[in-house]
């Protein structure tokens, strides 16, 4: 295993097990505020400090960190949810007019700014978590769909996808017991990728208060709260933003990680 | 060529018109009426009944829709139902903040990512390169609009160099370009990442190639030979990139534009929003879906145009 791989998965472990234990426990309750405790630097008692309202920021990290994970694995499930299936589906036709609907229906996705698309989304629909989950969701659906055609394709041409036509297997039983083990792992790589995507894309939607509601606690909304009290306090917004920097930074360090570890032809062309 | 270009016009031409459906449609299954939505809880009823016939929501959808193509086609994006002035005249207003903003930031990103990148590949495997591609691990992963807080901190608030926002207009360019500048950078570290990993590693190619080996075959040292002939070819793909962030910068100020308080068209859509204002937040989405889509056709189009075997692919 890589550098790399360690490091990601330390740090990506780190902050499911933040979200997880938060379920639990948490050091302060993030709904009580305590106006004439707030704004301390980190000390003894709150060991990030206090926001505005008095509340512990580490206790609001660790429930933020729920609202980050939610929204981008929910946001990645639909991607791969709706994208495999029809990338498996695009390569068994190649070629077909399904294939061309769907590839062209993919083109059309990307062609599109998403940022602004999910503004339009949340701000028509109202800004909510499940909404955030939508508007980013959505845009993982192509990125799926490109892939598993692309990396199906050519295994369509391979002996053993033969062997099993010859079977009589149908094109729906070969693409789910033989294609989609063969992509896993690159859908795993991927799935990590659109993950921090996704982490990214809920913060800078909370920050601009599109995303998680009060009070439901979320790390862009922490920064928005923080903007005016930057100059006074700025551990309020150091705290929640490296947050979402290591975060982002372990799991693009776990995709790249688990992208050689899983793939020992890369190793050997990269060394 | 003309083939390739035709394809691609088509291509554009549908997507244009597959996005003023789904823009179109966003705001039309608002739950409820739009003009109620937009007078809010309190309207009387026949506020919204005049408001309704304003905005032609007596009328059929189908008719609305061509009228709203329409319009569009000819410069008329509505009348804004808040600031009551056309919605063309407020883009115009507010593009010269977006536009110099998108364009400076990609200046500082190509700047950035052209040395960064060129040296980390004539470094391969050294300090300098693990250097460089640790700094993009970190520049992939910094939320642009906390950078944009951060930079506030430094060098506005400590070392009082910048103002921490707002934007005084063209009246002063030094002044103007001084308050973007700021905006800019956070708008194009994120992008200067990518686009020195991507200049990396399409240098990285072209140095494998046969005609890099011809070229110190024949006497050119490796610098040589990666200034006179891999860099060159190695650009096809960076500019693609460069092609494609443009539309990224773009939509992405909406955001940065909050951070420093630019009155520019990310602005334009919150107050909008917030506003219940549709018929700016309907035109304003719909002309940046625009610009991107064009760009990204003209990124094809000029890719096409410099390497010819991609014109067989599409």
């Amino acid at each position: 295993m890589s550098r790399n791989l360690i490091i990601g998965a330390a740090l990506t472990t780190l902050f499911i097990a933040l979200a997880a234990i938060s379920f639990l426990w948490t050091p302060y309750d993030i709904e009580t505020l305590d106006i004439p405790g707030k704004l301390q630097t980190p000390n003894a008692a709150h060991l990030l400090g206090t926001d505005h309202f008095g509340r512990d920021i580490l206790s609001m990290i660790m429930m933020g960190a729920r609202t980050s994970i939610a929204v981008a694995l929910v946001a990645v499930g639909i991607g791969m949810g709706l994208g495999i299936p029809l990338g498996l589906l695009a390569a068994a036709r190649h070629g077909s007019l399904l294939d061309e609907l769907i590839m062209r229906g993919n083109d059309l996705v990307f062609a599109f700014p998403s940022l602004v698309i999910a503004i339009l989304i949340t701000a028509v629909f109202g800004a909510s978590a499940v909404n955030a989950i939508i508007a980013i969701g959505i845009f993982n659906i192509p990125v799926f769909a490109r892939l598993t055609r692309g990396a199906a394709l050519p295994l369509w041409e391979r002996d053993f996808i033969l062997a099993a036509r010859v079977c009589g297997k149908s094109a729906a039983r070969i693409s789910i017991e033989h294609i989609l083990p063969n992509i896993t792992n690159l859908m795993i790589v991927q799935g990590t990728i659109q993950f921090s995507l996704g982490i990214l894309a809920e913060a800078a939607l909370s920050y601009i208060g599109l995303g998680a509601q009060p009070p439901t606690a979320s790390w862009g909304r922490m920064l928005a709260d923080a903007q005016t009290l930057v100059s006074i306090a700025p551990h309020t917004a150091l705290v929640p933003g490296f947050a979402i920097l290591l975060m982002v930074l372990g799991l693009n360090l776990m995709g790249d990680g688990l992208r050689d570890w899983l793939d020992p032809r890369i190793r050997v062309v990269r060394t | 060529m003309i083939r390739f270009a035709a394809g691609r016009l088509t291509s554009l031409v549908i997507s244009l018109i597959v996005a003023s459906i789904v823009i179109f449609a966003v705001i039309e299954v608002i739950p409820g009426d739009p003009a109620a939505f937009m007078l809010g809880v309190n309207a009387r009823p026949d506020t919204i009944a005049a408001l309704r016939a304003e905005m032609g929501l007596d009328q059929p959808v189908i008719q609305r829709y061509f009228a709203w193509v329409a319009g569009m086609l000819q410069g008329d994006f509505g009348t804004s139902w808040t600031y009551k002035t056309p919605v063309s005249d407020l883009i115009a207003d507010r593009i010269w903040v977006s536009l110099p903003l998108a364009i400076y930031a990609l200046a500082l990103s190509t700047l950035i990512a052209f040395p960064a990148g060129i040296y980390a590949a004539s470094r391969r495997g050294g300090a300098g390169d693990t250097a460089i591609m640790g700094a993009t691990q970190l520049g992939v992963a910094i939320p642009n609009f906390w950078f944009a807080m951060i930079l506030v901190l430094i060098f506005a608030i400590n070392l009082r160099w910048f103002s921490a926002g707002g934007f005084p207009g063209w009246d002063n360019p030094f002044q103007a370009i001084k308050s973007l500048t700021l905006p800019a950078i956070a708008l194009a570290l994120p992008q200067a990442a990518i686009l020195a990993r991507v200049m990396r590693s399409s240098l990285l190619d072209m140095l494998g190639e046969d005609f890099i080996r011809t070229a110190r075959a024949k006497g050119l040292t490796q610098r040589q030979a990666l200034w006179r002939h891999a860099v060159r070819n190695a650009l096809i793909p960076v500019l693609t990139i460069i092609g494609l962030q443009f539309s990224f910068l773009l939509a992405g100020g909406i955001i940065i534009e909050q951070v420093f308080f630019l009155p520019g068209l990310g602005r334009l859509i919150f107050q909008s929003i917030s506003a219940r204002d549709l018929i700016v937040v309907e035109s304003v989405v719909m002309l940046l879906v625009f610009v991107v889509i064009v760009v990204n056709f003209l990124v094809d189009l000029a890719y096409a145009a410099v390497d010819p075997r991609l014109r067989t692919k599409s």
